[in-house]
């Protein structure tokens, strides 16, 4: 669906389009109550509770008082609503401000104050510096002669560089029709043509790409003022109803950045799914124990119960009789789901995502920026992760670029010893005018899309889209290659102190299908015509012309790939001014069509780029975060799977894969390898890894495979059943060169095998991956904060070790603690599971005969907490201060209230406490109740312990013992003294207090022999850190 | 979850800028609990542990045992069903027909005290599958009518027993209503034995349960009659049977306080029980028992305490043996990570 824009004709506009205002709001005053209780009551435990709420108003029923039902069911409701009308109320105050906000508009040639809601699509938009910008805008005018302005998108992609944006080329016209594409979400693509009306120009059509708009909420700067028209305004009549039509939202802002939001998915974590499923469950059940009893009842009393002459039971029943008895049982049995199950996890989830949100370990110590926990409802998934898919840029790797050796003309700058740009070599060459290295050198500086800013004192800095481009510009200048300024297209470039003038004429831009990138410039002073190109090995080589070695580069690019960096092949031409206008007319035809813009664009670049000369190779280092190695072992170590998904080239990716623990160097390591061009290939490939997999799952071998993208899809799409085998198999993968898309589809493919994935990544190309996984984690780093935003964690640190030992050490802490809580959650079921063992001694030993009802009641709801404190007394991992408290205090507090209660006269309870504790048989019976409850638990917990030990056991002995599990990644780096103390929860000391007791019996024990090089080989691994050590950890089973 | 994602990007779109010094100023103080570094005590269960736990509570349980199940023992206890005995052979076949007959009900029983009883003897009554504790029945009664005199008309949850035709009944419901009304009388060597009927029931019942003000009024006056009556001048708080037997009973078999015999029992004393049998447990075949016991420290005749705790004390010290056994001949190395399942197979899971 194409739309059109008549420009400054607001009559037009109005019928179809309507305005700017914008609401993010979800409710109005009116619906909030009956559309907050709908969405609400919309789960089934919520409309289980109200069930059993409205039942027990009837009084010839209810066993209890209807208040114990209707309080918490009223809390939380209240709580849930307020939580959601203070965010709605947020918002609203959000949006009246934005709204309210004032734009100067030209109507007429008059400039004009008006509101921001009052845009028109169609409207032209006047705008100083620094003003944000209200709408998405088509640039018309700026206050630069050559029509160029400069904006921050920081907002809208989180990239901090300013990005230039010009007026369409013949553009001062102030009629004229817009024809662009209905609302999308692609922030980077507006592929829209502009058609002025006469007297301008007759209906010729200007292309408009995505560097004539200005969009919603940039700011504009370093530009006195520019001025567009309104395309696309927040909310938008037509657009309304396409989205209710299909069936997202009645919201209908459609500006790029508000269908950039989206709606992510709710996320349902494994304990949710669990508790819905068990509430269905212990529902059915209910129905089921409801039914039988009911009859049962029914039955007693028509026989048996009629006959007790004291009850007096009417003859005659009114119509409903045959229900009372079901439904008194249904309400008995309601609290097989307790009301605070919901309260108390609610809670209790919220309080982790603040311990994350204030954990101190998890600020990153450069930006400040501290963790942030966006999704409050998933923290305790965290715990249990499986699969780890990584991105490598920025999120194992700093992304902090550093230009580190060439290659030029078939000759190697830099070596072990230091850099390219310390190398003497080159410095040699580059004063020496050496023809190549210059040629190199150019295209380092020319063939990016970077902007010299020059600051007040005269130094300048690069502001650039990729880190690649600026530490190419940064290194060129460090080589006296200093590229000044930028002037529209005219670049300034200083080589030793001689000015060079070049004019740009085509960008032929970047994306991840071209890999590569090319600049059309021309000379100013001789007026030739270069192509610059640089780009990846595999993506440039080929394009050579013919005759010319690429064998030197292609070894180059193998050695640097070999020492894990990245390499980019710089290459040029020369055009004529022939050919290059003949192809100047296809790339604007290109870039002037609607659809499929962005193949066309590159199809047409394909014919510019061929015969080039290769110039060099340089090879750029992407250092490795702090302390990821030790954090990917220590993972590794406690069962979780690690897959590295990058864009990177293969050899690069092992490198880095090799350096940082994520698969083990040979003998003990197997890198397999799927690749191939062809669908048979790839087949054939893929079937001798997985057999390889096979047969090797039973040795203590660590198998990892590695895949590249264009493999990646052909696996995907045709042996799909084979891949999930093989990603199940394999404990390590390493993805190469896959796209966005395509490292989601990773992501789904695990959770289809019912696995908890964690995303982790920085940059926009995350961003699906993030969304897509149980658990996605930002990291707002370099590549700007759109991961960030779109993740459930985002956290600001960058370093490594805290940031992966928080990450475990908060899963850790969140699955240890959760435990204890979730015990007492769910305690009911547990005393379920002891209430026989309750009422049978109460029932026997203190209540015998003499029994009152009162009394009897009381004793065996003592019975109850005294036994419920000590069985979560035992399943609780770590007591500090809080769950003494709550352990102990609940046991207190039973007490101290049920005093409180009998001392009144009034209540039913009168003196029964204060006569129970009197009694020694009710001591004796709590004792007893005690020590029979807990014996069996106790017994088969120490059993089930010892013998039969679930990962977490073993981790906890591991980490109370001081065992290696956990320590691994802690022990290692000496250097990082600072963090040490910070992991103390984490971390335990050397294996000291191993109880001497263990040792001689081990040696002693048959089956010990076979184990018993274990503990001593597993101990010198951590004294001497030998890589080798750790096949033993492996062997010893 | 749908609710913070909405607004936080709200907030983005309006001052994204600002976000990072503002994330700054929430920065909590610092503390070891916002820090989760409080000092914690994790303990696991390792073989000591464990073993040395049971083996204490086999030490502790084993001595108590034995104490409670003697002074179970020391507690002599007479009981005499009665119910069937009472009724003469002839009326056997209808029993309800001859509770509900006008004939004499009075019964001689003999009972022969098999061990020295020291006072107070306590006199019980039990019955035997009644249900005190059925919801109707435990619910009919008012508690504010019990207690004040101003309350006379409260008798809403007294249904069917609240009002007559002369107004309301004081004290009114089912429970009130079916009170027990067998009657005993003890001679020992023709020597009457005197039960004394003070102070059986709850001094807190007496004092704040059952006003000293009120008196039973139209009280058995129905057209259907109950159980006992009462004394229509005493006052409700000096009723102590009614106080006894309104404090409804738990399970279906109990006992109720009758009174106490306030002097010795020799051993080989033959007492006779003139016995008034008038309560009907015959229409639901209920049992009905007198019950002469002493009492211990640990309450009366009741030897599942010490046996349970003796048995729990063995079982304790058993388990505690088979765990040092198990723990002897196949040690196992705690935390010893070839255990975990990842480590075992590498293919994990």
């Amino acid at each position: 669906m194409k739309r059109y824009v008549y420009i400054n004709d607001e009559n037009l506009a109005k019928d179809i389009y309507c305005d700017n205002r914008i609401s993010n709001r979800k409710y109005t005053i009116w619906n909030f109550l009956p559309k907050n209780l709908w969405e609400q009551f919309s789960r089934f435990m919520n409309q289980y509770f109200l069930l059993i709420a409205c039942l027990q108003l009837w009084s010839l029923i209810t066993p209890v008082n209807p208040a114990s039902t209707w309080g918490p069911l009223i809390f939380i409701f209240a709580v849930s609503a307020s939580k959601e009308a203070w965010d709605d109320y947020n918002r609203y105050l959000l949006d009246k401000k934005a709204n309210e906000k004032e734009v100067w508009i030209v109507r007429q040639g008059i400039r004009k104050l008006i509101q921001a809601q009052d845009i028109c699509i169609g409207n032209i938009v006047w705008l100083r510096e620094n003003d944000e910008v209200p709408c998405d805008l088509v640039l018309l005018g700026t206050a630069d002669p050559q029509g160029f302005c400069y904006v921050e998108t920081a907002a809208l992609d989180g990239e901090t560089d300013l990005k230039t944006r010009s007026i369409p080329s013949a553009c001062m016209g102030i009629d004229g029709v817009i024809e662009c594409p209905s609302p999308d979400k692609d922030i980077r693509r507006f592929d829209a043509n502009m058609r002025l009306f006469p007297p301008f120009l007759d209906n010729d059509v200007f292309p408009l790409t995505i560097k004539n708009t200005l969009l919603q909420s940039c700011y504009l700067r370093n530009t006195e003022w520019a001025c567009g028209v309104a395309v696309y305004t927040v909310e938008d009549f037509y657009h309304v109803c396409v989205e209710m039509i299909r069936g997202i939202c009645g919201i209908g802002n459609q500006t790029k950045l508000g269908m950039c939001r989206g709606i992510p998915e709710p996320k349902l974590t494994a304990v949710d799914a669990m508790i819905d499923k068990l509430t269905g469950a212990i529902f059915v059940f209910q129905i089921v124990v409801v039914i039988v009893l009911g009859i049962a009842g029914n039955v007693w009393k028509d026989t048996e119960g009629r006959k007790l002459w004291y009850v007096r039971y009417p003859k005659e029943g009114p119509w409903y009789e045959l229900l009372v008895i079901p439904l008194r049982f249904e309400l008995l049995c309601s609290i097989m789901i307790p009301i605070s199950i919901k309260v108390s996890l609610d809670l209790v989830k919220s309080l982790y995502a603040k311990f994350i949100d204030w954990d101190d370990q998890m600020v990153d110590p450069e930006t400040g920026i501290r963790s942030n926990a966006t999704n409050t409802a998933i923290s305790e998934d965290l715990g249990q992760v499986e699969y780890i898919l990584t991105d490598k840029t920025g999120t194992l790797t700093e992304n902090k670029m550093i230009f580190k050796r060439c290659c030029i003309s078939g000759r190697f700058y830099g070596n072990e010893s230091g850099d390219a740009l310390t190398d003497a070599q080159l410095l040699n060459d580059v004063s020496t005018g050496s023809a190549d290295v210059i040629k190199f050198l150019k295209v380092m500086a020319i063939c990016n899309t970077v902007i010299p800013v020059r600051s007040k004192s005269g130094t300048i800095s690069y502001k650039a889209l990729s880190q690649d481009e600026e530490a190419l510009v940064c290194a060129a200048s460090r080589l006296r290659m200093i590229f000044e300024n930028k002037n529209g297209n005219i670049l300034d470039i200083k080589f030793n102190a001689s000015p060079l003038r070049y004019e740009v004429l085509d960008t032929l831009e970047f994306t991840s299908d071209r890999k590569r990138m090319s600049v059309v410039v021309r000379d100013c002073q001789s007026g030739e015509i270069f192509l610059l190109s640089k780009g990846a090995d595999e993506t440039i080589l080929p394009l050579t012309y013919t005759g010319q070695q690429v064998r030197t580069f292609a070894e180059a690019v193998e050695q640097y790939a070999q020492m894990g960096l990245r390499t980019l092949c710089l290459a040029w031409r020369k055009l004529d001014e022939g050919e290059y206008q003949e192809w100047a007319s296809m790339f604007k035809e290109a870039n002037s069509t609607l659809v499929d813009r962005e193949w066309r664009v590159a199809e047409v670049c394909q014919r510019l780029e061929h015969d080039l000369e290769i110039l060099g190779v340089a090879a750029i280092e992407d250092r490795l975060q702090e302390g990821v190695p030790e954090t990917i072992e220590t993972l590794r170590k406690a069962g979780i799977n690690f897959w590295m998904l990058t864009g990177d080239k293969m050899n690069t990716a092992i490198q880095i894969a090799l350096s940082c623990n994520f698969v083990s160097p040979e003998p003990k390591g197997q890198l397999l390898i799927i690749d191939g061009k062809t669908e048979d290939e790839v087949c054939r490939s893929l079937e001798r890894v997985l057999l390889t997999t096979r047969i090797t799952e039973s040795e203590p071998k660590d198998v990892a495979f590695v895949v590249d993208g264009w493999a990646l899809e052909i696996a995907l799409k045709h042996y799909r059943k084979a891949f999930t085998e093989l990603a199940i198999l394999s404990r390590t993968a390493i993805c190469c060169r896959v796209t966005p898309s395509q490292k989601a589809q990773l992501v789904e493919l695990l959770k289809l095998c019912d696995y908890r994935t964690l995303a982790i990544g920085d940059g926009g190309n995350d961003v699906r991956m993030i969304q897509q996984a149980d658990i996605g984690v930002g990291i707002s780093g370099r590549e700007g904060l759109q991961a960030a935003r779109a993740a459930d964690y985002s956290i600001g640190s960058v370093s490594g070790t805290s940031l992966f030992n928080s990450v475990s050490l908060m899963a850790y802490n969140v699955f240890y603690t959760s435990v204890p809580v979730l015990v007492s959650v769910l305690d009911k079921d547990l005393s379920e599971r002891t209430a026989i063992v309750v009422f049978v001694i109460t029932i026997h030993s203190y209540a015998f005969e003499k029994s009152e009802m009162e009394e009897v009641a009381m004793v065996a709801l003592s019975g109850c907490i005294w036994l419920q404190a000590f069985v979560v007394a035992l399943e609780t991992n770590s007591f500090t201060i809080l769950q003494h408290l709550a352990i102990w205090g609940n046991l207190l507090g039973f007490y101290v209230i049920n005093w409180i209660v009998s001392a009144i006269p009034a209540s039913g309870m009168y003196t029964i406490m204060f006569r129970l504790c009197k009694q020694p048989s009710y001591w004796v019976t709590m004792i007893l109740i005690v020590a029979t409850g807990m014996g069996p638990v106790l017994a088969l917990k120490y059993l089930r312990y010892t013998y039969r030990s679930s990962k977490i056991n073993i981790l906890q002995q591991a980490e109370r013992l001081g065992g290696p599990i956990l320590s691994l990644g802690i022990i290692e780096p000496q250097s990082r003294s600072p963090l040490d103390k910070d992991l103390a929860p984490l971390s335990i000391t050397q294996p000291k207090n191993r109880t001497s007791v263990y040792e001689p019996l081990l040696s002693e024990s048959p089956s010990a022999t076979r184990r018993s090089i274990g503990p001593a080989q597993r101990f010198d691994y951590f004294q001497s850190q030998s890589p080798l050590a750790s096949t033993y950890t492996r062997k010893d089973n | 979850m749908n609710s913070g994602t909405p607004s936080s990007s709200a907030a983005g779109a309006g001052s994204a800028d600002s976000t990072a010094p503002r994330r700054n100023s929430k920065r909590p103080k610092y503390s070891r609990f916002t820090q989760q570094e409080l000092p914690a005590c994790k303990p696991i269960l390792t073989p000591k542990w464990v073993i040395g736990t049971f083996l204490l509570v086999s030490v502790i349980f084993i001595p108590i045992g034995v104490v409670s199940l003697f002074a179970s023992r020391d507690v002599v206890e007479i009981v005499d069903r009665y119910e069937t005995d009472c009724i003469p052979e002839a009326l056997r076949n209808d029993k309800v027909g001859f509770i509900q007959s006008d004939r004499s009900k009075t019964c001689q029983r003999t009972l022969r005290v098999p061990k020295n009883m020291k006072q107070p003897i306590y006199v019980y009554y039990q019955l035997d599958n009644f249900y005190q504790n059925h919801r109707r029945y435990v619910k009919s009664r008012s508690d504010q009518q019990l207690r004040n005199n101003g309350s006379l008309q409260d008798t809403g949850p007294c249904k069917p027993e609240d009002n007559t035709a002369g107004g309301p009944i004081v004290p009114c419901g089912l429970i009130a209503w079916s009170l027990f009304n067998d009657t005993y009388g003890f001679t020992r060597n023709n020597q009457q034995l005197n039960v004394s009927k003070r102070d059986i029931s709850w001094k807190s019942d007496r004092e704040h349960k059952f006003g000293k003000n009120v008196f039973p009024r139209n009280f058995q006056n129905g057209t259907l009659r109950g159980g006992a009556t009462l004394k229509p001048n005493v006052s409700l708080s000096e009723q102590e049977d009614l106080i006894v037997w309104m404090r409804t009973a738990a399970l279906p078999t109990f006992r109720k306080l009758y009174g106490k015999i306030e002097v010795d029992l020799q051993r080989d004393d033959f007492i006779n029980v003139t016995l008034e049998n008038n309560y009907n447990t015959y229409s639901f075949s209920g049992k009905k028992k007198l019950v002469l016991s002493t009492t211990s420290w640990l309450g009366g005749k009741n030897d599942f305490v010490g046996i349970a705790y003796l048995t729990v004390g063995g079982l304790c010290f058993f388990l505690a043996l088979v765990f040092l056994l198990i723990y002897l001949i196949k040690p196992r190395q705690l935390g010893d990570p070839s255990y975990l399942s990842w480590n075992r197979n590498p293919s994990g899971h």
